[in-house]
Parts: structure tokens; sequence; C-alpha cells
């Protein structure tokens, strides 16, 4: 049986996008044929500008060569332009008389820029910005004469006359607005740009509009003409006035078009056989010019088209960049604000930084920045979860990292960064080379960019950075989903809210029961979201759900931490950091016995045996054992360490039992699995030796009982506790923080820290649930000690039946 | 006619999980067992940075470097794109529940 023939018009961006999404989820579904107008093959559009500013080659931008297209069986037509869609008999007439037969069509036609209908809008030396063609165009034009205009001083405008400059020509921008991208900017923000521009050597002249161009002896345009009579010397002219949807081609044949091509939610057009996407679309109204919505349309279209028939298309919020070597320029949303709006503006000239807020109703709507734009995926983010900002108002300006990142060297200014300046400290990752490989492999997002270059890929504290630095690669790619709605990894399309509510709602129990309920993509997962699922699983039935080593990272499989040569570290338990002559002297024996070569003193106060082989883990443990010693659980996500200062029982300044306290916290919370690694401290006064201001939970214990901080960090990000409550006694402290840590367990998303967690909710509703809701505290911190019941010592269970295979190797 | 050697039972690997076979010279092999009760055998070292391929989680065809994260086909030893590199494969096979290995 013949397969269905599936049609492509268009060999852009937006279209060959589809087909590639579309075999990778049905590989063998159609018989595909390709026509595109242009004579090459798929190219990426957006890196023109790299091109014109002599940063590239035209080699370099190719996405798909056309060794792609024989590869997939894909019959790629280059250079013949469709004529007619006849739609009765469902077939393809180009102008070269080239017939296709269609049972699916896709329209990808995307735009042309617009051309001003001037007198002289056809001369020699006149175009537009769209495609190789032109660029060439401007190239050469750039060698043989001297004066540039462009018209427009939109994004695409200031980025020709930027690669124009940069060619040697003297460039002058004519612009009809007051300002500068005035779709992208405000006022401030604009002439903070048109001034950097300036003393890149750029001309502007605004509020100008063009009467005529005006042709030269040669015949080629030699000049261009104002309305108030102003006449200046222009032997190129490119129009960048705004571009225009081709949607004449599907009028033509009758499908409905609105300014564009008008599409639903599944991008089918009114013919049901026939689908869109790209820029010569019009969904809900909306034409989009840039290459994120373009993709997502991509996926939609390519998941119908594989009669799959889930997913849609519901509109992009979109975000800018300006694609100019050395200027950073953000902006999202409304960022002109008006009736029911209210600013945040931090404004320092000097500096060359401009940020502006826009929030409505407590949430943020809309943003611009200039200068330091490090934040804007963060503020990206904040505006597409909807987040209630009021109570991180104060600092919001300042961004998401007051106190700041490390391993990036407070680089916040990513355009303008130096190319050899580190990015990613974790993997020695320099901007240029996260540069080279967005241009060079054709990446497009942070994900790309991570397994790429590994870059934001291990600690991810840079990840505003490398997305900032994509952004100005390739222009406004960023278009984060809602962070409920992210999926847990290429194995499903589930967000990990909506893998915990399935394993709730439906009592599911068991990893098979969740990638069958919700349609897991893979059999078994992958590296990702096993761990995560079997988290869920244990963390939500308790006692229930049977706990799966085989989806647990390495660490809390084997219940030590594995070393860059395979050996592993122990650390045994200390309540509360407190030790005896007795256990130290088993650990002594034990460090000899083992031949472990390095033995060290953790930040948490315990004492870490490194570079023990796996198969002494057993026998080591049991040394341990025998000595009342138990697992630190140094290795996993879970509880770490209570750190406590000698407190009211030595100090001459201690106000409460600061080593008694964390004891008890540290023998409740034992062999407590949460979505990340828990720490707490507790300090016997507010000189807080025990440094409880960042960690999970912080207890400081004042004179009239204890003050209870959370979500404080110490690592990545250094993030400073917030103040909880004050308790006057042990038992509350152990039931608020018990309650707080319960609610993180339940409701935080796996490898989220409880900072994030604290972030992604709020103080307010955290306080609700544990402050205000008496009887809802009782009942999380019940369930905790239930789920906690009956803990055992890990070294002792993994040492028991089965468990203990995994330590002996085999010989043949 | 090839050496092939006992290794192991079955069921003496866990499913989704592996063992370390110890040889007098030439390195550890790590014997995966899937899902699917397919086995594998490889040099037990990832060709980024010699990670022990062992410990780490097995999923479909593929096993996922516990140090950082490499993924590497268990068919063929050959890391998954973009990532590149290789390490050896053995031929293993399982008949009436035992494994055995061919080196």
């Amino acid at each position: 049986m013949s397969k269905p023939r599936l049609v492509l018009i268009g060999n852009g961006m937006a279209g060959v996008r589809t087909v590639e999404e579309l075999l990778k989820i049905k590989p063998d579904h159609y018989d595909i044929t390709i026509f595109g107008a242009e004579p090459h093959p798929n190219y990426n559009r957006i890196l023109l500008s790299p091109v014109l500013a002599g940063e590239m080659t035209v080699q370099e931008i190719v996405l798909n060569e056309l060794d792609w297209y024989k590869e997939k069986g894909i019959t790629l037509h280059t250079g013949k332009q469709i004529a007619k869609i006849d739609r009765v008999n469902r077939k393809v007439v180009a102008d070269d008389g080239t017939e296709e037969a269609y049972d699916r069509l896709l329209i990808a036609t995307g735009s042309t820029p617009f051309m001003l209908p001037i007198p002289g809008n056809d001369l020699p030396g006149v175009i537009g910005y769209r495609d190789i063609k032109d660029t060439d165009e401007m190239i050469e034009a750039a060698k043989l004469h001297k004066h540039a205009v462009v018209i427009g001083g939109g994004l695409l405008g200031l980025e020709a006359a930027n690669g124009l400059k940069l060619r040697g020509m003297d460039v002058t921008v004519v612009h009809i607005g007051p300002w500068l991208l005035e779709r992208q900017l405000d006022e401030v923000a604009g002439k903070m740009l048109q001034k950097s521009l300036e003393d890149k050597g750029l001309k502007f002249l605004l509020q100008k509009q063009t009467e005529a161009l005006i042709q030269g002896e040669s015949g080629r345009v030699a000049a261009i003409r104002f309305k108030d009579g102003m006449q200046i010397p222009a032997d190129l002219v490119v129009m960048a006035a705004g571009i225009r949807p081709n949607y004449a081609l599907a009028e033509k044949s009758g499908i409905y078009c609105n300014r564009g091509i008008v599409v639903n939610d599944t991008m089918q057009t009114y013919d049901p056989k026939v689908y869109a996407v790209g820029e010569c679309v019009s969904h809900r109204g909306i034409a989009y010019g840039l290459v994120a919505p373009l993709f997502e349309q991509a996926k939609v279209a390519a998941n119908h088209l594989a009669n799959y028939g889930i997913g849609r298309y519901t509109g992009s919020v979109t975000s800018t960049k300006l694609k100019v070597t050395g200027i950073d320029l953000f902006s999202a949303g409304d960022y002109m604000g008006g009736e029911g709006t209210e600013e945040i503006i931090l404004n320092d000239p000097y500096g060359g930084v401009y940020k502006k807020l826009v929030i409505k109703d407590n949430k943020l709507v809309g943003g611009v920045m200039y200068g330091d734009t490090a934040d804007g995926p963060w503020y990206f983010q904040l505006l597409k979860d909807g987040r209630d900002i009021h109570d991180i108002r104060d600092h919001l300006i300042f961004g998401q990292n007051l106190v700041g990142d490390v391993g990036h060297a407070g680089n916040s200014k990513a355009a303008s960064m130096a190319d050899n300046a580190e990015v990613c400290g974790c993997n020695g990752v320099t901007k240029g080379s996260i540069v080279q490989a967005i241009k060079a492999k054709g990446l497009f997002t942070l994900d790309e960019v991570k397994k790429h270059t590994k870059a934001a890929s291990s600690c991810g504290s840079c990840a505003g950075l490398v997305e900032q630095i994509l952004a100005s690669t390739i222009g406004g790619a960023y278009t984060p989903a809602a962070s409920d709605k992210k999926p847990v990894c290429g194995c499903t399309e589930h967000s990990h809210k909506m893998v915990r509510d399935a394993i709730l709602n439906q009592h599911l129990t068991s990893k098979e029961a969740v990638f069958a309920a919700l349609e897991w993509k893979t059999p078994n997962g992958c590296d990702k979201c096993r761990p995560a699922v079997n988290y869920y699983l244990i963390s939500t039935w308790p006692h229930e759900a049977k706990d799966d080593p085989q989806s647990r990272f390495i660490n809390e499989r084997s219940h030590a931490n594995i070393q860059k040569d395979g050996t592993y570290s122990v650390v045994p338990r200390m309540w509360g950091g407190l030790t005896t002559p007795n256990e130290l002297r088993a650990i002594a024996d034990a460090a000899e016995k083992y031949n472990v070569p390095t033995v060290k003193v953790t930040g948490g106060q315990r004492i870490d045996l490194l570079g023990v082989k796996k198969e002494d883990l057993p026998k080591m443990w049991a040394d341990l054992n025998a000595a009342g010693m138990v697992s630190g659980h140094a290795y996993g996500k879970s509880i770490r360490t209570v750190k406590t200062c000698v407190g009211a029982e030595h100090c001459r300044f201690g106000t409460q039992l600061a080593m008694s306290m964390g004891v008890k916290l540290e023998k409740m919370l034992f062999d407590m699995y949460a979505p990340h690694k828990v720490k707490l401290a507790v300090s016997g006064c507010p000189r807080n030796c025990a440094e409880a201001g960042i960690k999970d939970v912080g207890i400081i214990g004042v004179d009239s009982g204890y003050e209870i901080y959370i979500a404080g960090n110490g690592g990545i990000k250094t993030e400073v506790a917030q103040f909880l409550c004050k308790v006057t006694s042990d038992e509350e402290v152990m039931e608020y923080s018990g309650a707080f840590l319960q609610l993180y367990r339940e409701e935080g998303w796996y490898l989220e820290r409880t900072c994030h967690y604290l972030e992604r909710v709020g103080m307010d509703y955290v306080k609700g649930k544990i402050l205000e809701d008496e009887e809802g505290r009782k009942v999380l911190y019940a369930r905790l000690l239930d789920a906690l019941k009956d803990a055992k010592d890990p070294w002792q269970t993994s040492r028991e039946g089965d468990a203990i295979k995994q330590f002996e190797p085999i010989s043949i | 006619m090839s050496d092939w050697k006992l290794v192991c039972k079955l069921e003496d690997i866990p499913q989704l999980g592996s063992r370390v076979v110890k040889r007098a010279t030439g390195g550890d092999i790590a014997v995966f067992r899937n899902a699917e009760d397919e086995v594998f055998a490889l040099h037990d070292k990832c060709p980024h940075k010699n990670g022990p391929l062992s410990q780490g989680i097995v999923h479909g065809r593929r096993v996922t470097c516990p140090l950082h994260g490499w993924n590497i086909g268990l068919e063929d030893g050959h890391a998954v794109a973009p990532d590149v590199g290789s390490c050896s494969k053995f031929e293993v096979k399982v008949e009436g529940g035992e494994v055995f290995l061919s080196v």
C-alpha cells in the first residue's frame, strides 16, 4: 500500500522544522515533497545578520544539507515557486509546470519585506532584507559604494545597519518613530540604544518620512529625499520597514485569509487537508515573526499531521533581543504599561543600565532591560507563570540573585562579555565556544546548548546567562513554558506537577503504573525521570509504594558517594555533629583496615572516609554498625546533617541547648528522602555559629525560645533563609520544622531545593499552611512521622539478602 | 569457536541493572540486563572520563554514566549524540537462564 503524500510549500525554517518534528514522532508515515523558491537548502535565516557582518559564511548557516533530504527520502525541488494550489484535484503546480499531488498540504511560505510605496522603490540598489540573495547584494554594494541608508529602525534594520557599517559603509538609519525599536523598547531604553549605536559610528534620522528615492546618472539610486525637503546621498537603500506575510497563493486558491493564512489551534486552515505554519500564518489574529513561536507551531502541526491529535498552539508571549555584538537588550510582554499598571524603574545612565518592570494586579506583565539582561529569562518566567510578586516586590528590580550565584565571576552582561570569558564555571565553557556551537550546530534552545556544550548542565547557575547568550546570538528565541507545564524530560509531555498529581489522585504505586497511566514515550523512562518518579511514589505512598533501587542514582543505590575514580566515600552519622572517643576509634580502625587514603572533616560536622572500594563497603559498614554508628546519608537527596554549635550546654553566651535540639531533630528526620538534599542547623544564640542562615531549616535559639528560618542555601546560589516564626518549646521546633519539610516533600519537584520551592510558591503560601492552619500543620507533621516511623539503617539493610549482590564482583 | 565463560544466572543481575565482572587483565566488564531481559556487556569505562558504567541507570537499551551523565548505547558501546566516543563491547548470551561472556 502506498503511503499518503505530504507536500510542503516553503523550504524555510518553520516548514522544515515541522517535517523534522513529524519524522521524529512518525518517521515513515508520509511520502514527503518539499518546494522551495530559493535555490538553497533550508538555512538559518536568523543568522543572515552575522553573515552580513562578516562573522559567518553562508555555508555555515545551512541547517539541513542536501544529504539530509536524501537520507530522509524527501523529494526536494529548489528554485521552484508554486504557482497554483488545485484543491479540487489535491495537487500543486509550480511555475515551471512541475505537478505534485498531495493528501496533506503544509503551507509555510513565510513573508516578504514591505517596500515603501514611494517613487524610486524599484531602482537598482534598492532592496529588502530577507534572504541570501539580498545579503549577497548588500555585501557586493559595500565593496563598490559608500553611502548606505537603512529605512526602518526596528530589529532587522538595526542589524542590517550594523552589518553594513562593519563592511565599511557610511550608514544612516532613517526611522519614522520617535525612538528606535519603539515596538520593543520604551523611550529611555531606545535613547540609550541609539547612543551606543552612535558610538559605533551609525547615524540616525528620526521622525523622518521618506518622500522619494532619486536616480543617479548610472541608473542606480543616488539619494533619498524626505518630506521636509532634506536630501542625503544613498548608493544602497535597504527597506526594513516591516514584513508582509506571503499568503497570496493560499488566498488565490480560496483558502480563507485575513492578513495571513487563518489557522485554528491545531495549525489547520479552513481546508482540513491543508495546514500552515510560520510567518505566513494568522493565528488568533496574530502573525509571529520570531523563531520560537514558529517552532511551537511546528511541533503542534507535526503532531496533527502524524494523526496523534494532541497538542494545541495557543499563542506565544514573545521576548526580543537585538543581535548586535556588544549590546545587551531585552524586552518582553507589555513593556509600555498603561492604565492600571505600575512601574518599577532602575535607571543608571552612567553605568549604562536601565531596567523597567511593568506590574499589574501584583503580577509582572512586561519589562525592558538595557545593559544588564542576565535576569531576562527569570523575569520572563515570572511573567509566564503569572506568579504573585508582592512578597518579592521590594527587591524584584535587582534580579533573581540579589546575593549572587557563584562560579561565573558575576557576569551579567551577556552580549558585551568577551569571547574568552568563562560562562560555565563547572565545565569551563567560554562565551566564545557557546556562540560557536549555537551558530555551527544550529541550536535554538537552552536544552540543545546544554547538550552540545555542557554549559549550564551541571549546577545550572549560569542558565540565565547562557539563555541570554543564546538570545543575543539568534534573537528572540526564548519562550519558556509555564513552570508547571514543563515536561519532566524527553520521555513525556507531562510536567512534574502533573506527574505528582496523577500519582496522588489516581493512587499509582509503581513506576509501571505511572508510565502506563501517563503514556510515557519510552518503555522504562530515563536517568532523568525514573529517579523523580521513584521519589514521588515513595513520598506520596510511604509503606505502600515499593522503592525501586534501579531507579535511583548510584549513590542512593549503594549508600555511599561515588568519586571520580569510581571509589566511594563513607560518612558515618554523628547526630548533631557529636561523637565519642569510641566512635572515633572505630572510624580510625576502619580507615586503617580498608586502606582509606583520605580522611576529611566535612562542612556538615562529619568525618568523611574517601577512596573506599565498592566491594569493601559492606564490610566497613558492618564494622561501623558494630560500634553503634549508622549511615550519614551524605550521598542522598535526603536529610544530610543537622549542624549545631555547642549551645547553652557549654557556651557562656548560649541561650538554648543547641546540641540537644539538633540531635532531636536529626533523630526525627533519620532516613528522610526529599526532592533534594536537606540540611539543618541549630545555633544556641543569635551569634549563629552553626550558620543557620543558609540552611533549609535553620533554628536560632534566643532567650525566649527559638526562631525558625526556612529555605536558605549555601551552595550554588547563596540564599539567606527567611524568617518563618518564633516558638517557645523544643516540641514546637520539631512540629513546625517537620511540617514545613513534609510540605516540601509532598509538593516539591524532584531536584528542587527548598529555596527554589519557596521561590515558586511564595512565603505567604507556606505561612498559610504552617502558621495559619494549625490543623493542617499537625496533619503534615503526623504524615512526616508516619512516613519515617519504621526507618531502618540502609547500611544494615543493604547487607541483607539479594541487596548485597551489587557489592560482589564476579570473577571469571 | 569463541570461548564462552559462565558469568552468573540471569536472575543474579537485577532488571535494569548490572554486575561487574573482574578480569585478571584488561579491566572490568559491565554486564547489563534490561527490562526485556536482554543482556549486554561493555568495558566498564565511559569513553568520557572512565566512569564505571556498571554503576549507571539502565533504560531502554542505554546506560547513563554516573559521573557526568553521558548516555552510552548498550548494543554498540557508542555514546549517544551529541556526545562522541565509544567503549568496547563484548559478546554475551543467555542459555538456560545462565549468562555467558565471550572474552
